[in-house]
């Protein structure tokens, strides 16, 4: 084996140690670095009252009221595994509707509700053109990140 | 075996001082002879200067032409309206910004491998366009955000790695450079270039992996989840921005070279 050879070698260890790496790191740190909780995971795992955290999942079909102040919102997101009831006092983001991904910042209530500070909205990777929309409807924003 | 971890550096007056080192690549051992022609600095800059024109401005025609169509005669999104448009620029920049740094980590490899002087200059004359196209990935990104997510910026998993990345080609200029003035042999921006190549795979399987904010990816190698009426400017721009940064490249290594080439002129009129 020459050396240029041997250098070869060792440049490809090193690089291939280095995805390694960060493969790992990434699977490692699948927990910690989420940007927000999808609701199956409170259930699972609780998250302590008043903290402040980031709820993500999809608004829940059927389930967005206004209440009678006219800028409370309250909502249920969902993961398909579980659901949270959420409230909000504020304009909601334009994309903000039901079916659609949905991350409210904020913090729970004893009784287990979330009421958010902040709405986002979460779009998900399908991108079409109006008329496509219309009839594919039903499963367009089921997004592989927000049910499991 | 000492030369498993003898990275010396490559100017011929080492080679000239120790005859025990192994011959320079272009004269014996080679073992790619057809990509090695272009080794050859004389040889690169025949070829590279009248690349240079052809690859930028026709990089720039598709580039025009791309996001003339993506502009006017793509439908809107069903849900995000004409802010999809941002798509024909913000992929093409991400793109480039992370294939920015595939090239300075295979570029720092042959160097570090062959020690020929034009891979690190190749190297060095990605890193500027990679952090201008990094940096107007996280703009065009960060434009988009603010009406489909309602927020200019968050911390999540691929806005986060992706800046990381911005700052990552900002210290390597800075570290070549520095190199380059203390007439270093090259190895420790090198080194940091392959050492960098941690963060594309983070990027790229940040939204797989992590929850994040920012979507999935729409584009796979088989299908995309882009209707294709959105999708068919993407290649054009994709095509003419990757020609546009390969001319920029060549531009800045042909300076590069010729900069290097006065030093050593001046250098030489000063010891006389």
């Amino acid at each position: 084996m020459t050396a240029k050879n041997q250098r070869l070698v060792l440049a490809l260890l090193a690089v291939a140690a280095i995805v390694a790496a960060a493969l790992l790191a990434l699977s490692a740190l699948k927990d910690q670095a989420a940007f927000f909780y999808a609701p199956s995971d409170v259930k699972r795992d609780g998250v302590p009252v008043g903290r402040a955290v980031r709820l993500g999942g999809m608004v829940e079909k059927g389930s967005v009221a206004r209440a009678e102040d006219g800028v409370t919102v309250r909502f249920t997101v969902t993961d398909g595994q579980a659901t949270t009831p959420v409230t909000f006092a504020g304009i909601v983001p334009d994309l903000f509707r039901e079916g659609s991904g949905v991350v409210a910042e904020g913090s729970f209530r004893p009784d287990g509700a979330f009421v958010a500070t902040n709405l986002l909205a979460k779009h998900d990777e399908k991108y079409m053109p109006p008329e496509l929309a219309k009839t594919s409807a039903g499963t367009m924003h089921e997004t592989k990140s927000l049910t499991k | 075996m000492t030369r498993l971890v003898d990275f010396s550096p490559w100017p011929l007056r080492h080679v000239h001082a120790n005859v025990a080192f192994p011959a320079p690549c272009h004269i014996s051992t080679f073992t790619v002879p057809a990509l090695h022609a272009f080794a050859n600095p004389a040889r690169f800059l025949r070829i590279a200067k009248p690349l240079t024109p052809v690859l930028t401005w026709l990089g720039i025609a598709l580039v025009a032409i791309g996001s003339w169509v993506g502009l006017t005669l793509t439908p809107p999104d069903y849900l995000q309206g004409d802010t999809v448009r941002i798509m024909y620029i913000h992929v093409p920049t991400a793109w480039l910004g992370m294939g920015g740094w595939s090239g300075i980590a295979i570029s720092s490899i042959a160097f570090l491998v062959w020690r020929h002087p034009l891979a690190a200059i190749a190297a060095r004359a990605i890193a500027a366009p990679g952090a201008t196209f990094a940096a107007l990935c996280l703009v065009t990104g960060s434009i988009w955000g603010r009406p489909t997510w309602g927020t200019w910026w968050q911390w999540d998993g691929r806005l986060t790695s992706m800046l990381l990345l911005f700052f990552v080609y900002v210290s390597y200029l800075a570290l070549a450079r520095a190199d380059a003035e203390r007439e270093g042999d090259g190895r420790i921006p090198a080194i940091f270039g392959i050492a960098g190549t941690i963060l594309l795979p983070i990027i790229r399987y940040s939204v797989v992996w992590w929850n994040t904010l920012h979507q999935g990816p729409s584009i796979g190698l088989t299908k995309s989840t882009i209707a294709g009426a959105i999708l068919w400017p993407l290649p054009i721009v994709l095509t003419g921005a990757t020609l546009f940064f390969a001319g920029v490249v060549l531009m800045r290594m042909r300076t590069l070279l010729a900069r290097a080439k006065a030093e050593a002129r001046l250098r030489r009129m000063a010891r006389a």
